[in-house]
């Protein structure tokens, strides 16, 4: 196998793993700060429906969580195994944040352990959810410094380059660079705002589908609450992204905008399609995207004219910029029509084909996260890391990265329908209306013993 | 102390605690596949998943921070380990990947197949397998520097006794270190049936393990005269530890004390463990990578030492409560409690 070839399909293997591993990585993110808000609730309120929906969520929550480990150790490994010379040379500078990641990650794992196996155990509940908050951090913080390493990536600094040698290495100022604070936050507020419609979307289905349980609904209406203020928060941080864009990568935005010409006064292009060079059937909003750029209609955006050909990204990112901002902007509108139509009493929001509506904004949201990391990362081609070293240059030069491809390939499909089938099963087989008379029934025997 | 040594020491700690919380993880599973066959499943199973079920991610832990850390420490070990084990590592990534999945799918999802847990049974003699490859390529004399960049020579690889020898060395140690391990848990766990069956693999998986790692040596000589002579220097290391597995065998014979024999086979490993990387010292991978020329810079190496420590300090506390929660909980262990989710 030539350089090429090895390049190719080191390329591949990333993609697949880094977009297999971002499903789970995000459900495990979101999803423990999710529980740990339903169990706070259900404490406060003294409300079983809310206690029961943690333990619920977190049966579920164990199985992406296995599965996200089992991928994240495979990207961890496979990241020196196909990129040997980019972690060598990242390595010197960015290693720390990788490393503070693995605390992260004790700290979830062994909390997360206790957690699980300490339901009932303790006689103040308030305890037993005091567990749950180095679960929830770990996973936060574990996205938090991987996303440092990928906006190293994106705009390296903290260090200096002298004849092909690292000198001078600052980590912190490494750890620091212009892209972190806005990469960070997007990702963070993401994941907590597609666990939030990923768990609405589980409750809706079950109130389609006849339960009219008084447990759906409150599952519903607060998952609802929680979309709606991320969503919300998804789309403010977007905005600084777009404004980090136009100040340190303006190649990406330009790419993402079809933005050809440097001027004034640019035009914010939406969908339309390119062909022979010229954008047609593309929605035109005049000043958008210099406003998005720099918030000043008449403000001058930097175009493609102003880079060589050889270091203009692929143009397709803008399809998928149009898919993320589409998606984020329909969620947010969702959530904003379910809520006012809880508090105002319309009645659609209980018809079928708004619930339907509610169900697919689980699967929508995922989509906008694939969409919005490979803009990021396609964006930020042809670089690996932007202006000092090629992704061609990265690979490895071993010979059977096309067998181990296929290997992965099949691991995948084996763990998605793996995860898949066993969460439906657990899903269908224990209703909650069954879980909740055992629950009772059980009390009540707890009761009598006491009793006698 | 240089940073070099500190940083290898602080790899070597966690490479020491994986080995050992894998053997007993990768010798259990075996173990409860195996008594699936024998049709002893009742003796064993709930033992094995009583303790393994809490702890398998924090074991997984142990592995990731190793690798992220020695990428951290001594980033070129990225590119010369990296460009060569591709495909030894892509298969024990898949063969991780198949064991954890175990524990989501079965243990949390209750999707049970009996082909499942002999699948997972043996992942737990494959792993160690292909992981003890490393050991062997970082020996030299299976890597070669190509124009593109160093290769591995699988044909020497396959045809060394070396590797061969370390494979077995690896099957065996897990095996034994596992089944001393679980003969003292399921003697807290007061499960006589299990006691009797473990200690009777204990014993018999004793003299295999310590005749394989004699075998080591001798192969050594062929091998890597520079290496073997600097384990030779080291005798009174080894002499010592082979006195704790004497310790431990006595123990397990007599039926008592069997934490106290866990406590010596630790000891025994961590010695043996320890003499070898001292005899290693400096090399990373004969005869291209010592830990000198391919360390961090030093601002890096400071700040991940940094990071480290205040790591453990985060670390040990909770380590400690997970253990007291699960390992030393008589009611836990007993199976009196079965809090899970
Ligand atoms: C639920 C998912 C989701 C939704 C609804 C949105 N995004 Fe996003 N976006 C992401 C999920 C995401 C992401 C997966 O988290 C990315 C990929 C890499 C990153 O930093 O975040 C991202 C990247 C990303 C970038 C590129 C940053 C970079 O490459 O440095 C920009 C400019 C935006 N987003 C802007 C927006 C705007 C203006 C949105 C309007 C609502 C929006 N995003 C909604
Ligand atoms: C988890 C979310 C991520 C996804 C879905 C993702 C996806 C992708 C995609 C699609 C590419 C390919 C671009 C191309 O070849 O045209 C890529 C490149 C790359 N990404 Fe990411 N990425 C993610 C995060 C990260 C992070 C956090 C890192 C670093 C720690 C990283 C490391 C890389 C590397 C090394 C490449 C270069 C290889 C290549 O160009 O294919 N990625 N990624
Ligand atoms: C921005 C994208 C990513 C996010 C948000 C993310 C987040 C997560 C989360 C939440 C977990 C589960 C941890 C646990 O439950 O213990 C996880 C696992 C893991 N991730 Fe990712 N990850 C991302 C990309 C990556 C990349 C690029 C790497 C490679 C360096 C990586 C390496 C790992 C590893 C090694 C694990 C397994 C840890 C363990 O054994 O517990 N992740 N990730």
């Amino acid at each position: 196998m030539g350089n090429e070839e090895a390049v190719f399909f080191s390329r591949v293997l990333t993609e697949l793993t880094l977009s297999f591993h971002i499903i789970y990585a995000t459900i495990g993110v979101g999803v423990p700060l999710m529980i740990m808000i339903a169990q706070w609730v259900g404490i406060k309120k003294q409300d079983e429906h809310y206690i029961l929906l943690a333990r619920r969520w977190t049966r579920g929550f164990v199985i992406t969580v296995a599965v996200g480990v089992v991928t994240g150790t495979a990207i961890g490994l496979q990241l020196s195994l196909l990129w040997p010379n980019f972690m060598e040379l990242a390595g010197n500078v960015i290693a720390l944040p990788l490393f503070m990641e693995t605390f992260a990650f004790f700290f979830e794992a062994i909390f997360l352990g206790i957690y699980l196996y300490t339901w009932d155990r303790f006689k103040n509940a308030k305890r037993h959810l005091l567990l749950l908050i180095p679960v929830a951090l770990g996973a936060s913080f574990s996205a938090i410094f991987i996303t440092i390493v990928n906006a190293f990536m994106n705009a390296p600094q903290g260090f200096d380059l002298v004849k092909g040698q690292l000198v001078n290495v600052r980590p912190l100022v490494a750890m620091f660079n212009p892209a972190m604070p806005t990469k960070v936050a997007h990702v963070l507020v993401t994941a907590y705002m597609t666990s939030a419609f990923i768990l609405a979307a589980i409750g809706a289905y079950r109130l389609l589908k006849g339960s009219n349980h008084t447990y759906h609904k409150k599952a519903l209406f607060l998952t609802m609450k929680l979309g709606f203020v991320f969503s919300i928060a998804t789309a403010i941080i977007g905005d600084f992204s777009g404004k980090y864009l136009a100040e340190y990568q303006p190649e990406k935005l330009a790419a993402a905008e079809w933005h050809f010409e440097t001027g004034e006064g640019a035009p914010l292009i939406l969908y339309g399609v390119l062909a022979n060079d010229e954008v047609k059937y593309a929605i035109k909003i005049p000043y958008a995207l210099s406003f998005l750029a720099h918030s000043s209609l008449y403000s001058s955006v930097i175009g493609l004219d102003q880079f060589p050909e050889e270091d203009i990204p692929p143009l397709y990112i803008h399809y998928l910029f149009d898919v993320m901002v589409t998606i984020g902007m329909w969620m947010v509108g969702l959530s904003v029509f379910y809520l006012l139509g809880m508090w105002l009493k319309w009645s659609f929001i209980e018809a079928k084909w708004f619930r339907w509506l509610i169900v697919l904004g689980g699967p929508l949201s995922i989509i906008a996260i694939e969409a919005g990391w490979w803009l990021a990362e396609v964006g930020r081609q042809p670089w690996i890391l932007r202006g000092i070293m090629r992704t061609h240059e990265a690979a490895t030069s071993s010979g059977q990265v096309d067998v181990m491809l296929w290997l992965f390939v099949g691991l995948y499909l084996i763990l998605g329908i793996g995860s898949i089938i066993v969460l439906w099963r657990m899903f269908r087989k224990n209703p909650v209306e069954r879980e909740l008379a055992d629950r009772a029934a059980e009390k009540a025997g707890d009761q009598k013993w006491i009793l006698k | 102390m240089d940073l070099e040594i500190i940083g290898i020491i602080v790899l070597g700690v966690f490479l020491f605690g994986y080995i050992m919380v894998a053997s007993i993880d990768f010798g259990a599973g075996f173990f409860n596949a195996y008594s699936t066959l024998t049709g002893k499943q009742h003796i064993l199973t709930k033992v094995i998943q009583r303790y393994l079920s809490p702890v398998w991610e924090v074991t997984n832990v142990f592995l990731v921070f190793f690798f992220v850390g020695i990428v951290g420490f001594f980033p070129k070990t990225a590119y010369y380990y990296g460009s060569t084990l591709l495909v030894p590592a892509s298969i024990a990534i898949i063969l991780l990947a198949i064991r954890g999945s175990y524990y989501a799918f079965t243990i949390y999802g209750g999707l049970k197949h009996r082909r499942y847990t002999l699948l997972y049974g043996l992942t737990g003699l494959f792993i160690p397998a292909s992981l003890s490859i490393v050991l062997v390529i970082s020996e030299g004399g299976f890597v070669t520097m190509e124009h593109f960049g160093p290769a591995l020579d699988y044909w020497t690889l396959f045809t060394s006794p070396l590797s061969w020898s370390i494979v077995v060395l690896s099957l065996t140690s897990v095996l034994y270190i596992s089944a001393v391990f679980l003969t003292w848990y399921s003697r807290k766990a007061k499960d006589w049936g299990a006691v009797k069956l473990l200690r009777k693999y204990a014993l018999g998986w004793s003299l295999p393990a310590i005749i394989t790692a004699a075998g080591i040596i001798v192969e050594m000589r062929t091998h890597n005269p520079e290496h073997y002579d600097r384990l030779v220097d080291l005798w009174w290391m080894f002499a010592l530890s082979v006195l704790l597995f004497a310790g431990t065998v006595y123990l397990l014979w007599k039926g008592i004390a069997y934490g106290l024999a866990f406590v010596l086979l630790t000891g025994q490993f961590a010695l043996a463990f320890l003499a070898y990387g001292i005899s290693h010292y400096p090399y990373l991978m004969y005869p291209y990578l010592t830990i000198y020329d391919s360390f961090t810079n030093e601002a890096m190496a400071t700040s991940l030492v940094i990071a480290f420590i205040a790591g453990l300090g985060l670390l040990v506390p909770s380590l400690y409560l997970l253990l007291r929660l699960f390992l030393f909980n008589k009611e836990y262990v007993q199976g009196n409690r079965d809090d899970h989710v």
